[in-house]
């Protein structure tokens, strides 16, 4: 079984949905981004976003724009950032990591050689924004034989026709985007979530995670009830720039992170 | 990536028509393809959709050709450059004045298509990306002739370099919103209407000014561009009795050269040659070369020619003219230049602002910088040719928004 099937079994078994936050690599530098997310369980995450940066996000707001420029200027590679998730499973087997990010950088890596050096270093699954079903093809054998999940990508505006063409070779989980618009902006409201979700859970068997515009500890908490996960990624990203001095880290980077994961956390575990 | 295997050139079997691209998938060859975020997904196969039905519907054949003549002013002229031809004293050169078009580029032949596309999906607001301001001024241009709401991002090095265009368009009542990500130029204006459009779907409809982004819009813009070939096939004939021994053209995103080539991609004997933007020289390091630099990855919805670091990280661009300042190239040509058919050359900034000058001197036009940098191409390779042959040069836009640039350059303070 994956991990990230495991994971998604034990909550299931607590009677809760999962927290995914979300980093971005390299963001502001190695060193702290790696300390982060070595500290990202203990803090209450299930299962971790790694973002890879990259020079054109055209699906994110400025937040993440942001700390991709700042994760670039501090040198972060495709394989920079499989070997940082490769230190972090020295500390951490059971945790699952998902790699996010846009697909040129892995189109230059090579489909193969990136698959299979991704899960040497303990990657689980891979959500790419700019590759969608039409032309996954080109991944997808290579991640099967890798044991890889490709998390699909499903919106608002997605038909049910479409869910089903979308979702019919879905593994890991979905990722629900909850507003039709970029990263970090916008947010959906419990009722819409209400709405939309069960038709996305109607033709799949696969834990539906709700991402986009999620940065409160009671949005969080709905999602995950709603949904199977929370995705939240802007807001600790903004906490994250909050605490820079020109650009680099303090003493304040990595605790001022945890402490609003273990908020998220607490939220979404009900206590 | 495409379902076609991937041959080498040399093993591509070539349909019997080279102008019947893209497949049902939107590749050319290699190139093309849907690479979008699944929000957009719904759009684009509406906008195919939307497209197919258009192509196939008289009323609109006849209303675009409405359009074309009467607000575009079409046909334009095919101009033999004489003392041009003469001081080079080579090949024939004959001018395609797609200068003449109003707003002064060819880029209102692709807008003047897609606004009745639009329209005939009902939208309501029109967003759009530029780089020299041509497209966002013939963008502007059509959204007030219908009463269409019109954003238009231009990255805020452009909005610098391109002044005129920028108090153009506000005054045509549009919005020009500067994009101060990354280097501020096209390839970030491009992010930004994406970014806009996956925000507002319901109402709002992307006029992408290039043969790039994700199908159908390489194939689309390409069909509407078509209009300048097809013309300059019917030109040359009556001027000339045969076709000529080359065509050029500049490349930004292509689609002014895909263009003039399209109806002449089967006539193997015309020699089709793609003027990239070199900027201060193809080994600098600050070139726009996409195909003479870059190599084959995925950005804005296609799969084409990039150019990018060893981490597949997009490069910044760089060119005199901000219209031709773009890492890409529309994938049909990734795909023309693989299987040989078109030819691409780099152009210096420097040749560019010399022919720009000949240009105005010998011909009494002042070309755009862009279209400057496929006559500095002419220029180089007439001499080699006899008298009796002959070259076509795409005329793509005006230069008169470029006389700020050129002033500097040449020391001049305006
Ligand atoms: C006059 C002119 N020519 C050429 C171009 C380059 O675009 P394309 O390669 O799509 O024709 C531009 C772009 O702004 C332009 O304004």
């Amino acid at each position: 079984m994956s991990r990230i099937q495991a994971r998604f079994e034990a909550l299931k078994a607590e009677g809760r949905g999962a927290l995914i936050p979300y980093l971005q690599a390299y963001d502001p530098d190695l060193e702290t981004s790696l300390a982060l997310l070595k500290a990202m369980p203990e803090a209450g995450a299930d299962i971790i976003e790694v973002g890879v940066p990259f020079s054109d996000p055209s699906a994110d707001g400025p937040t993440i724009q942001l700390a991709a420029q700042r994760g670039l200027k501090a040198g972060a590679t495709l394989a920079g950032v499989l070997e940082m998730v490769q230190r972090f499973r020295e500390h951490d087997q059971s945790t699952p990591i998902v790699l996010m990010g846009y697909l040129n950088p892995i189109h230059t890596y090579g489909a193969d050689a990136f698959c299979r050096d991704a899960a040497q270093a303990g990657v689980d699954g891979v959500i790419l924004v700019d590759l969608p079903t039409e032309e996954a093809q080109w991944l997808r054998p290579h991640a099967e034989a890798h044991g890889l999940d490709i998390i699909a990508l499903v919106a608002p505006n997605t038909t049910h026709e479409r869910l089903v063409h979308v979702l019919r070779e879905a593994s890991g989980f979905v990722y629900y985007v909850s507003i039709t618009g970029i990263t970090g902006t916008a947010s959906a409201s419990a009722e819409q979530l209400a709405a939309a979700v069960p038709k996305v859970k109607a033709v799949t068997s696969v834990p539906v995670a709700i991402g986009f515009g999620i940065s409160t500890p009671e949005q969080a908490r709905v999602a995950s009830q709603i949904g199977d996960a929370a995705v939240v990624a802007s807001t600790l990203i903004r906490t994250l720039a909050g605490t820079l001095v020109d650009g680099k880290a303090t003493g304040q980077t990595v605790p001022a992170v945890t402490q609003q994961i273990s908020a998220l956390a607490a939220a979404v575990r009900g206590v | 990536m495409s379902a076609s295997s991937t041959a080498t050139p040399a093993q591509v079997t070539l349909p019997n028509s080279l102008r019947s691209g893209p497949d049902g998938r939107g590749w050319f060859g290699e190139f093309g393809g849907r690479f979008v975020a699944e929000t957009l997904m719904p759009l684009i196969l509406e906008l195919e959709e939307a497209y197919r039905a258009a192509q196939a519907d008289p009323s609109f054949q006849k209303e675009l050709a409405f359009y074309y003549k009467d607000y575009v002013g079409r046909p334009s002229p095919l101009w033999f450059a004489r003392r041009l031809t003469e001081s080079l004293g080579g090949a024939k050169i004959y001018l395609k004045r797609e200068e003449l078009n109003h707003t002064g580029s060819h880029k209102l032949n692709n807008v003047m298509g897609q606004i009745l596309v639009a329209r005939r999906m009902g939208k309501t607001r029109i967003v759009a990306e530029t780089g020299a301001g041509q497209h966002g001024v013939a963008t502007a241009t059509v959204c007030a002739l219908f009463g269409l709401k019109c954003t238009v991002y231009m990255g805020a090095t452009d909005v610098e370099r391109q002044k005129p265009n920028v108090f153009r368009m506000n005054l045509l009542g549009a919005e020009v919103r500067p994009v101060t990500a990354g280097a501020g130029t096209l390839k970030d204006a491009m992010n930004e209407a994406m970014r806009d459009w996956v925000a507002n779907v319901e109402d709002t409809y992307f006029l992408v000014g290039t043969v790039a982004g994700p199908h159908p819009y390489p194939e689309m813009v390409r069909d509407f561009q078509s209009v300048i070939g097809t013309e300059t096939k019917a030109q040359i004939l009556e001027a000339e009795g045969r076709l000529p021994d080359a065509i050029v053209a500049a490349i930004g995103g292509g689609s002014n050269a895909m263009g003039i080539f399209h109806p002449f991609l089967d006539d193997v004997d015309v020699k089709l040659i793609g003027a990239e933007a070199a900027g201060l020289g193809l080994d600098s390091g600050k070139t726009a070369a996409s195909v003479s630099r870059g190599r084959p990855g995925v950005l804005h919805g296609n799969r084409t020619y990039l150019l990018q670091n060893a981490d597949g990280q997009i490069d910044e661009a760089h060119s005199i003219s901000a219209g031709l300042d773009y890492p890409g190239i529309g994938p049909e040509h990734s795909w023309l230049n693989d299987i040989g058919r078109v030819e691409y050359v780099g152009v210096t900034d420097q040749e560019a602002l010399e022919a720009f000058q000949l240009c105005s001197r010998q011909e009494g036009i002042l070309p755009a910088l862009e279209s400057a940098h496929a006559l500095a191409h002419v220029i180089k390779i007439a001499p080699t040719m006899g008298k009796d042959q002959i070259i076509v040069m795409n005329l793509s836009g005006r230069g008169d928004k470029d006389i700020f640039t050129v002033a500097k350059h040449v020391g001049v303070e305006l």
